[in-house]
């Protein structure tokens, strides 16, 4: 009874929230929207017994990634209205339909696939961040690292490309400058 | 109606990632495809979740927090390319992307 008053009521926020994000033509509402949509996101995780995705969820994305949106729109104009443009009705007839078969793709998924059982099942008799952690830190140990480094490698290139005290950044000059740097390199290694 | 059972959170993630590919298909404001393309990512992650649920196996939540870390890295790298693209251009829409003439 009360998952299910749960269940309803986030479904509804969630949707309603994103829909705001797609469809709004402020930047700013779009933002806020968002990280609303993502923390009513997390409340799901919460019903479905995954404390630490829901955790990780508030954390990473209102936390992180809402909070570097919110830096990145600092360099934008985001007071007036985003501006879009129309697209031919080909294009759209033909997108519409590719969402259709996917939407039909996905419901009929589960139906086929049946006999599935739990490679890891959940552990009894421990909560849930333990057991994530029990088969993160075993049997997923390798994208872990993987990961790790996706996201050591993610670091290094956000800072290189938005920081601004480089030596010289390749990718805000023009291509006469790129030139003029390249023979003045040479130019002093001779 | 009153039971939660999978297919309420599988309709659910559905009904999350048509919005987001209206939102990817529709935009051409750079930032706003962002925000589309997270709400793809946030609409699989429900249906991880309620997958690892409903069949007692936690690999559901491990591709979960795979997906979390991905979105995380690809806010970084593209921010930083849209943060580039407008200071070269002073627009972050797609229509101004086409230096690539077919």
């Amino acid at each position: 009874m009360f998952e299910a008053i749960a269940f309803y009521l986030f479904a509804f926020l969630t949707i309603v929230m994103f829909s705001v994000t797609v469809f709004t033509k402020q930047a700013l509402y779009a933002l806020t929207a968002l990280a609303a949509g993502m923390i009513f996101i997390s409340a799901f995780y919460f019903l479905l017994g995954a404390d630490f995705l829901g955790a990780v969820q508030i954390i990473v994305y209102t936390g992180a990634v809402m909070a570097l949106y919110a830096f990145g729109m600092m360099f934008f104009d985001t007071t007036r209205n985003v501006k879009e443009y129309g697209r031919s009705p080909q294009i759209i007839f033909l997108l519409s339909g590719m969402i259709a078969l996917l939407i039909v793709i996905i419901f009929v998924v589960p139906i086929v696939s049946e006999n599935i059982t739990a490679i890891y099942p959940v552990i009894e008799g421990v909560g849930n961040s333990q057991a994530v952690g029990m088969v993160l830190f075993t049997k997923y140990l390798i994208p872990f690292e993987v990961a790790a480094v996706m996201l050591l490698v993610a670091m290094i290139a956000g800072i290189v490309l938005a920081g601004k005290k480089m030596d010289y950044s390749l990718t805000l000059m023009e291509d006469e400058e790129i030139k003029l740097a390249e023979e003045s390199k040479e130019k002093a290694l001779s | 109606m009153m039971e939660i059972t999978l297919s309420h959170y599988l309709i659910l993630s559905t009904i999350l990632f048509a919005i987001g590919l209206v939102g990817v298909l529709k935009r051409t404001n750079l930032l706003m495809l962002f925000f589309a393309t997270e709400i793809l990512l946030n609409a699989v992650n429900i249906g991880f979740a309620a997958i690892s649920r409903y069949y007692g196996d936690l690999t559901g939540q491990m591709f979960a927090f795979f997906v979390i870390a991905i979105a995380a890295s690809e806010v970084a790298v593209g921010l930083g390319l849209l943060i580039i693209w407008f200071k070269r251009s002073g627009d972050i829409d797609l229509t101004s992307m086409t230096s690539m003439k077919g």
